[in-house]
């Protein structure tokens, strides 16, 4: 698969948001990569996973708009960070696609709307864009400084790779470990890759939620992870923002590094440590500081 | 029409198959139609054509109504025409004065709507009736049968159909690609549900069979050409160079302690990597024959050239080591062949979520049978790779069955399989068992009471598909074991069950180069990739290739009494056919109007079986009938129109499709 000339980035409501350090190491990354990108103009919200089991018909056009527009742009590849948003655009493309049923009524309302059928774009994550599109030869060759002796567990949620496999085998994701390792940084054993991580009841049924992110940080921490690397703004804001909560509920010592694989990534390819969003980390600031922190002796160049 | 054959008196059959057709065909109407037809002096339908009161009907009616021409519509003629031909000849008629017409696989199996089925069906009798109008009298070709036989594969299905073959005073060929008979039965411990010792019941067998002065055991060697047909197979049989001489090597086994290599380092594919051995070695102490073999891939000398060779000098008395020693190839004539090469195991890397290959203690079922074996690798002590006895151990139903992402058949063993290894275990151990199945199926003589046997002494049945094994430990008690997080449908409780051995109950698919075999030999495969048979029911172990039968797993999913079944059943028709003496094949060769033959030669090329040799002399080509398939190539491509076909005629092609267009 040949890498597209320019990528449409569609940020969603998360990355301008409780996510911005992900939009922020993104762009960083794909700049240091030299790989042109773009902000899909006049992006409207994704209906995440809540809306599709409201309405599904609603649902699958307020999502294919997106991707019309992309169409109308002229652009196939439609980067999609957050894994709800890819989730959800990747589910409507499938439905308009290959659900005759479906596919009728998507074309009649996007008629109205006076879009075209967006069938010719490709959904993508930033992680097939690292891992397929750059590739592992190419990143080693960039990485300027490696996080020496540094362990972490590869997170990916549960929204990335299932139920399509795209972004990488549902049942042992292995491309994230692939790509951190690529530029130096030791990845354990994680049995948890794809386990829940809370999401929304952390906000409704809390004490729930907490003890979801609770066994994924423990296990972590049990496999000799020092940090969690994910993909996933919602995964990275809930086990990022409890764990003082969590501290106190349990008595245990939990204040590990909750990162972005951009964030990793960008490091290694010579990003700065504001320019990456690392000063909005919550738990585990200081190692954060310790490993990130520009320091010309702490440094190791490649 | 023509009145060249006198006056065409027709009779025509509709058969209800019982509702099979009549459900959706309106036989009477069709019937009624036929009558109708030119030529046509009698129409009925019947409930079940093909039975003795059907066939009395047309004999019958043959006489009363001096029919000399017969035409059925019923089911396919794969499976009843030689009933009717046969039928019809014994009222006296040239067989081949008959039309089957299959309304049933092409006309109400297919389709739904009655009303055009009827017509659908009404028109392939109006063709069938206008062509058989133009049929002549055939004479069927006899071949004589060589009475020699080929048992490809050397498991116990081959074993058992070699021996009964032989017995009956048949010359057989025993070809076998492994160093050693036995297949996978020589691995088993012990077998379901009597328990008896696989090794007592089977090793008599394996030495049956290299005793036998009616067999010619070949192992080592793989069957590489095919050509010929039933009564006359020539086949090639390639032998490997096992480096070490058949007829001299006594299986003193000296040379293996004589290895340079002191320590054995390298895995032994006996006991699935489980052990090691030497690059010199016998498979297993019973293996048969007898004979020691040298791995290429791991001798110094034949890699190298640079050995000093303390084999050869341990055998320096008898000279059997040869390290010169090149494949060779055999050449064998024989009237039939029996295909029993078996299946292997599901390799459970496919599913990365049961963590084999990545968690030691991940077994396969037939890794375990290796463990509880007394002269397995562990001399028959179940322990961890860690070397642990275990105190729970979880074992995995339908690992590769019953699975639309990966094989979606039963592979019908694994149950009973899992049952025998959990009393074993259990015995062994005294660990906790637990058998995690969807369906726990126990059909068998005995086999329901082992079930009740195994409940009885406490083993654990969860029902549900295990989601995977990890080794995220919740909690203390957890840490160091393998998880089992399943499901629970009877309590309805996701569970997570801590183990300490795993075992995968992994499901039985055709070998990796059954597509290989199945071309090799010209049989057909179904969905699945197992061999097909010529009948689910009736035929299970003959092909569509006459002279050819399949038997044992190679044919589907089956343990080993009905692999034993199977190969006595093919062993009975390959002795049916050498006693019989002689194979009738089908008339429907073609043939050459010598005067009309320009002597082009297109067709001599274009045949594929060499049927069609060019006499210098006359500057005429000429088709040998014997060699003839009757596939119509040559009829086809003959510039002059001068090959012509028995059965096939222009006039009764081109009659049949008049008649399936011609609209009533």
């Amino acid at each position: 698969m040949e890498p597209p000339a320019k990528y449409l980035y569609y940020p969603g409501c998360s990355l301008k948001a409780t996510g911005v350090a992900y939009e922020e190491s993104l762009l960083t990354t794909l700049r240091l990569l030299e790989i042109p990108v773009e902000e899909l103009s006049d992006w409207n919200c994704c209906g995440a996973t809540a809306y599709m089991s409201v309405s599904e018909a609603s649902a699958t056009l307020l999502a294919l708009r997106n991707l019309a527009l992309a169409h109308q742009a002229g652009t196939k590849d439609v980067l999609a960070p957050c894994s709800a948003c890819y989730l959800t655009l990747r589910k409507s493309h499938e439905l308009a696609t290959h659900y005759p049923e479906a596919a009728k009524d998507v074309e009649r309302f996007l008629e109205q709307a006076g879009l075209p059928r967006p069938d010719s774009v490709r959904v993508r994550h930033p992680l097939e864009v690292l891992y397929t599109d750059v590739g592992i030869q190419r990143l080693r060759e960039l990485t300027v400084r490696r996080l020496q002796g540094v362990r972490m567990a590869s997170y990916y949620g549960c929204q990335a790779v299932r139920p399509y496999g795209e972004v990488d085998d549902p049942h042992e994701p292995v491309r994230m470990d692939e790509v951190l390792r690529a530029v130096g940084v030791e990845t354990v054993d994680y049995p948890l890759k794809t386990k829940c991580c809370g999401g929304s009841l952390t906000g409704t049924i809390h004490e729930v939620g907490l003890r979801l992110n609770y066994i994924l940080l423990k296990e972590a921490q049990r496999k000799g992870a020092q940090a969690i690397v994910t993909i996933c703004p919602l995964c990275q804001f809930n086990l990022d923002a409890y764990q003082r909560e969590i501290r106190k509920q349990t008595g245990e010592p939990i204040d590990m590094p909750v990162l972005y694989l951009t964030q990793v990534i960008g490091w290694a390819l010579g990003g700065g440590f504001r320019e990456l969003g690392l000063h909005r980390a919550i738990s585990g600031r200081k190692l954060i500081e310790q490993w990130f922190t520009v320091k010309k002796e702490a440094e190791t160049y490649v | 029409m023509s009145e060249r054959n006198g006056e065409v008196r027709i009779g025509v059959y509709i058969c209800h198959c019982g509702v099979n057709i009549a459900a959706t065909v309106d036989v009477r109407a069709v019937a009624e139609y036929a009558a109708t037809l030119p030529g046509v002096v009698v129409a009925r339908d019947y409930k079940y054509m093909c039975s003795d009161p059907g066939q009395e009907m047309i004999q019958q009616d043959i006489r009363d109504h001096q029919l000399n021409r017969v035409v059925v519509a019923a089911c396919s003629p794969s499976l009843h025409e030689r009933t009717f031909r046969n039928a019809v000849e014994r009222a006296g008629l040239n067989p081949f004065f008959f039309q089957m017409v299959n309304i049933r696989e092409h006309d109400s199996w297919v389709h739904s709507d009655r009303e055009a089925a009827t017509e659908k069906a009404k028109d392939l009798v109006r063709a069938a009736v206008m062509r058989v109008y133009f049929h002549k009298p055939l004479e069927r070709r006899r071949v004589p049968v060589n009475p020699d036989v080929l048992v490809v594969g050397g498991g116990i299905a081959g074993i058992h159909a070699a021996l009964t073959v032989a017995n009956s005073g048949k010359r057989v060929y025993l070809v076998e690609r492994e160093p050693t008979i036995g297949g996978h039965m020589a691995q088993f411990d012990k077998t379901f549900p009597t328990l008896d010792c696989a090794a007592c019941i089977l090793t008599p067998k394996m030495s049956a069979v290299k005793e036998h002065p009616n067999i010619t055991l070949w192992t080592y060697s793989e069957v590489v050409s095919v050509d010929g047909s039933v009564g006359d197979y020539r086949v090639v049989v390639k032998r490997k160079p096992r480096y070490v001489r058949e007829d001299l090597c006594v299986g003193c086994l000296q040379c293996i302690e004589a290895c340079v290599f002191k320590e054995a380092k390298f895995d032994d594919e006996f006991n699935l990597g489980l052990s090691k051995r030497k690059p010199i070695y016998i498979p297993f102490p019973q293996a048969t024959p007898k004979v020691v073999v040298i791995d290429p891939e791991a001798c110094i000398q034949l890699r190298t050239g640079k050995c000093k060779k303390a084999c050869l000098e341990a055998c320096a008395e008898r000279g059997a080591i040869d390290f010169e020693q090149k494949e060779t190839y055999e050449e064998i004539h024989v009237g039939s062949i029996i295909i029993a090469t078996g299946f292997q195991t599901f390799d459970p890397r496919r599913m990365p979520q049961y963590g084999y290959g990545k968690y030691p203690n991940v077994y396969t079922t037939l890794e375990v049978e290796r463990l509880v074996n007394a002269s397995g690798p562990t001399g028959g002590q179940v322990v961890t790779r860690d070397g642990r006895v275990p105190e729970s151990v979880g074992i995995i139903l339908c690992v590769g069955s019953r699975d639309e992402r990966t094989n979606r058949w039963c592979s019908r063993v694994c149950c009973m399989t899992s049952l025998k290894l959990a009393h074993l275990i259990k015995e062994h151990t005294g660990a906790e068992v637990f058998i995690f199945y969807i369906d726990m199926r126990a059909a068998g003589k005995g086999y329901e009471e082992f079930y009740q046997r195994v409940l009885n002494e406490g083993v654990h049945f969860v029902r549900g598909r295990v989601a995977e094994i990890t080794d995220w430990a919740m909690d203390p008690s957890e840490e160091g074991k393998l998880i089992a997080r399943v499901e629970d449908t009877n309590t309805g409780f996701v569970r997570r069950i801590p183990l300490d051995m795993v075992v995968l109950a992994v499901g039985l698919e055709p070998q990796f180069d059954a597509l290989n075999v199945q071309r090799l030999f010209g049989i057909g495969c179904s969905m699945d990739g197992f061999f097909l048979e010529r009948h689910p029911k009736l035929a299970p172990s003959p092909t569509y290739t006459d002279g050819i039968f399949i038997a044992g797993v190679c044919q589907g999913p089956k343990d080993i009494p009905d692999s034993v079944m199977q190969a006595g059943y093919a062993a009975a028709e390959a002795i049916a056919l050498a006693d019989t003496g002689f194979f009738e094949l089908e008339p429907n060769t073609a043939y050459i109007i010598a005067e009309e033959c320009s002597g082009c030669k297109t067709c001599i090329p274009l045949c594929p079986y060499q049927a069609i040799t060019f006499n210098e002399e006359k500057k005429k080509a000429f088709v040998n009938e014997v060699l003839c398939k009757g596939c119509g190539t040559c009829v086809a491509a003959c510039p002059s129109g001068s090959i012509k076909q028995n059965l096939f005629e222009d006039e009764e092609i081109f009659s049949e499709i008049e008649g399936v267009l011609a609209y009533a």
